[in-house]
């Protein structure tokens, strides 16, 4: 049984926050989601999907509802460089979640090596394990220690140590670009040194690319798919809910080549069979207008990082003015911190033998009403120890809630 | 340049699957189709309406509870604490799922184990069988069998489990057997005394049982739905599953539940958790909200979940009508919308389809080409051993306009005509 290899310790971030976030009634710029509505456009074809004919509310295509495929075919092949047949080369999944879980159960087979890029989504983790894989893992660091501001674009990966963690039995490697929690944005020579490796060793890559529109100060997201020798081994993972704000919607999307993806559908066939159709529906809408306005300044893809951007700056200066150190993301929608200079007294005995930084989020939570997540949530139990002064602050979010955090903020470094 | 890599092998041998294959054929709009099954009636509107309100709540569009919107969990508690007569706590013993289908995934990740065997019932929904096998197990199937007696009509109520057999099945190994009643295909709504035969083997064997009830409300007249779960001693070994998609007529939503007890459901929540995290939210508060309403309709005409099998009940009738004038014979069903019809008596010789595939396969895929009527055929629900007893039976689906079925009468009246 695939559930006999997952730990029962693990509860994943999201879920821990979110419940204990309510609990206290916190200011909450823990879990990735907005708290702003979608766009418009995108709710009023959701409406016009739900009043739609009766085949609006009825089982659609397996794979990936007709109108939603074609158009993310017609869309991505354009990005790509490569012609995406939509029924060959597309699954449509609940959530970019459930495209991560078919790619690995899909392709990866007990004692198959996976290599995770740490700091890491954290379901990576209990979905290779579940798939009877061994994570081996390879952590961003930062370049320099101690060089005033630093950005997301400092931190990266050593050369050598990447190459040391590929073995014969290497099956894939998994990599999150923008990174969540770190919001790096890898180059296209960072990039280029994964697809060599995996190139020479004939690895897979597993390439989640869900905050794909959120790049700031001119950063451009490159998809590893679109280089030479890789289009034919990586699974391109998608989010309509990071896409279009509407995490709630739970639509996402795997794309490769064919002969990888329909593995990937026969599992799919196998856990949900289909996805719920008016989502699919308004999701589609979504990217064919989108694919009309694109790089114009109406498209959503501009809008909202724009939009993000003043936020991703607004709680850099908070978090600067009361003495914390924050990493300036260069994509995504999160902004991590060193809490290292604020000194705390934890009298809560509850978390006695916790990370620094999860008894730091709780006392957080608890005594100043103020919710987050604790980065060292995102790393092995090997390089968690490295990284427990840290704390990951979301700000997809109103101006108010934001407002809201600054004050608290305030108040704590006063 | 092709890799050295292959696909996993837990999902070897598991691609083919029946709906891929018959949905594109009876794809073509001239196609009568009663084959997968979809109702093409409306939902009721005041589902879809709750639907197009919640999208315009900005909470709503965004991550809710992985377990269940807690709306709908405690919607669930209220309805089904009437209908189980106990307590049912929202938290605990409720998942929500994408639809039936996910229910029996969490489930057989959750609980099934490698080197397990599990009973199936045929005919069997048919991803039962790949679901266990996926989880390692064995399955170990065991047909209803009809009992041929002196009357005009079979229904049903006609085929039946035999105890002493099926008693053979369970031994040291068995983690579960799954049961589905209303029963898809045949329509059979397992007795009170069968589920009960079943429950005392589960309690003596130790063994688990999961029950497929997503055809739960449609039941016809003179028939009950029993819960397993309800017998005693067997709450604690049941996980029981429906379906938003067959209660509302709206299975394009894709949204489910599973109910049992705490340290059942608890394994199924952790699969959820690293499978597909959290159902969408909009859907979930829309069903919350047509639950809610049917709930304080229950036992009054109105309550959908009666009215719409007093509605399936005339198409039921009328279906099995022109089925007997085409010179079919059709299995009544007691539940459920299909109902199997047996083809023998047209001899239709297909001789000349030189396919390695059971008659019913290629009957099915004749019927649609020469005749533009879809159906299922039967052996997609059996095991290789049983083949022979079914492939006589196709499957139609009834839950359809009145138009469609009148089309599909057409198709059978002019049936012997060239």
């Amino acid at each position: 049984m695939s559930l006999q290899r997952l730990t029962s310790s693990f509860v994943p971030t999201g879920l821990n926050s979110h419940n204990l976030a309510a609990d206290y009634k916190a200011v909450n710029l823990g879990q990735g989601f907005p708290d702003f509505s979608p766009p418009k456009f995108v709710q009023e074809a959701f409406c016009k999907a739900v009043n739609g004919g009766p085949l609006m509310h009825q089982y659609t295509r397996a794979f990936g509802h007709p109108p939603l495929v074609k158009s993310l075919a017609k869309f991505f092949s354009r990005i790509v460089g490569h012609e995406i047949d939509p029924f060959e080369d597309i699954l449509v999944t609940v959530g970019a979640y459930q495209a991560l879980f078919c790619a690995f159960q899909a392709l990866v087979d007990e004692g198959d090596e996976v290599i995770i890029v740490e700091p890491f989504f954290d379901c990576y983790q209990p979905m290779v394990k579940m798939a009877g894989g061994k994570a081996v893992y390879v952590p961003l660091r930062p370049k320099a220690e101690g060089k005033g501001v630093l950005s997301s674009g400092d931190w990266v990966l050593s050369a050598e140590e990447l190459a040391s963690k590929f073995t014969p039995r290497t099956k894939a490697i998994v990599i999150n670009t923008p990174n969540n929690p770190l919001g790096k944005v890898y180059k296209a020579e960072e990039l280029q040194m994964i697809a060599d490796l995996c190139i020479k060793h004939d690895v897979l890559c597993i390439s989640d690319e869900v905050y794909e529109w959120l790049t700031y100060d001119g950063v451009k997201h490159v998809k590893i798919a679109s280089l030479p020798g890789m289009w034919e081994r990586t699974i391109t993972v998608g989010s309509g809910g990071k896409t279009f704000s509407a995490t709630g919607w739970k639509v996402g999307w795997a794309i490769s080549s064919g002969h990888i993806m329909k593995h990937m559908k026969a599992m799919h066939q196998m856990s949900v069979f289909d996805c719920a159709t008016a989502a699919q529906e308004a999701v589609a809408q979504g990217f064919e207008r989108e694919y009309e306005l694109f790089g114009t300044p109406e498209s959503y893809f501009q809008q909202l990082p724009a939009m993000l951007n003043h936020k991703r700056k607004k709680l850099a200066s908070c978090l600067e003015s009361v003495g914390l150190q924050p990493i300036m993301p260069e994509g995504g929608y999160f902004m991590i911190t060193d809490i290292s200079s604020v000194k705390v007294d934890f009298s809560d005995q509850s978390t006695e033998d916790e990370p620094y930084d999860f008894k730091f989020v709780k006392w957080l939570i608890k005594e100043k009403g103020l919710a987050t997540i604790p980065v060292s949530a995102f790393y092995s139990s090997e390089h968690s120890k490295e990284f427990d002064k840290y704390v990951r602050f979301c700000f997809v979010k109103e101006d108010s809630t934001l407002d809201a955090a600054e004050d608290i903020l305030r108040r704590i470094s006063q | 340049m092709t890799s050295r890599h292959t696909h996993s092998k837990r999902i070897e041998g598991l691609d083919k699957n029946v709906w891929v294959a018959f949905t594109s054929l009876a794809a073509d709009p001239s196609v009568v189709n009663l084959g997968q099954g979809y109702p093409d009636i409306p939902p009721p509107s005041y589902v879809k309406q709750a639907l197009a309100e919640a999208a315009l709540v900005d909470r709503m569009n965004q991550y809710t509870r992985g377990f269940g919107h807690p709306s709908l969990v405690k919607a669930l508690s209220q309805v089904y604490g009437k209908v189980y007569g106990r307590q049912i706590d929202p938290f605990k013993e409720i998942l929500v799922t994408v639809g039936g289908y996910g229910s029996l995934f969490s489930t057989m990740q959750g609980l099934v184990e490698e080197g397990d065997e599990v009973i199936i019932i045929e005919p069997f929904f048919d991803c039962y069988v790949p679901m266990v096998r996926m989880a390692g197990a064995k399955p170990v199937l065991i047909p209803l069998r009809l009992v041929k007696v002196r009357k005009k009509t079979i229904t049903s109520a006609d085929w039946f489990l035999d105890p002493d057999e099926l008693s053979t099945k369970f031994n040291s190994k068995t983690k579960a057997i799954i049961i589905n009643t209303p029963n898809n295909p045949i329509g059979k709504v397992f007795t009170r005394d069968e589920l009960q035969m079943i429950a005392d083997l589960c309690i003596k064997h130790d063994t688990l049982c999961f029950s497929d009830e997503v055809y739960e409300w449609l039941v016809y007249r003179g028939h009950q739905h029993i819960k397993i779960a309800t017998l005693p001693g067997m709450w604690d070994r049941t996980i029981t599953i429906s379906s938003a998609g067959k209660t509302f007529s709206v299975t394009g939503w894709k949204l489910g539940w599973s109910i049992g007890p705490e340290h059942l459901i608890k394994h199924l929540q952790t699969v959820m958790q690293n499978t597909l995290y959290t159902c969408p939210t909009p859907l979930q508060e829309a069903v919350a909200q047509g639950l809610l309403r049917n709930f304080d309709l229950m036992g009054q005409p109105e309550c959908y979940f009666s009215s719409l099998a007093e509605e399936l009940e005339g198409k039921r009738d009328r279906m099995a009508a022109i089925v007997k004038e085409a010179g079919m014979t059709p299995v009544i069903p007691e539940g459920g919308y299909f109902m199997l019809v047996d083809v023998t008596s047209l001899n239709q010789d297909l001789s000349h389809i030189l396919d390695d595939e059971a008659y019913d396969y290629k009957f099915v895929k004749w019927m649609i080409k020469e005749k533009k009527l879809a159906a299922i055929p039967v052996t997609a629900f059996v095991g290789d051993e049983s083949k022979k007893q079914f492939e006589k039976y196709i499957r139609l689906c009834f839950i359809k306009q009145d138009s469609t079925l009148d089309a599909a009468g057409e198709i059978l009246k002019n049936w012997s005509k060239v």
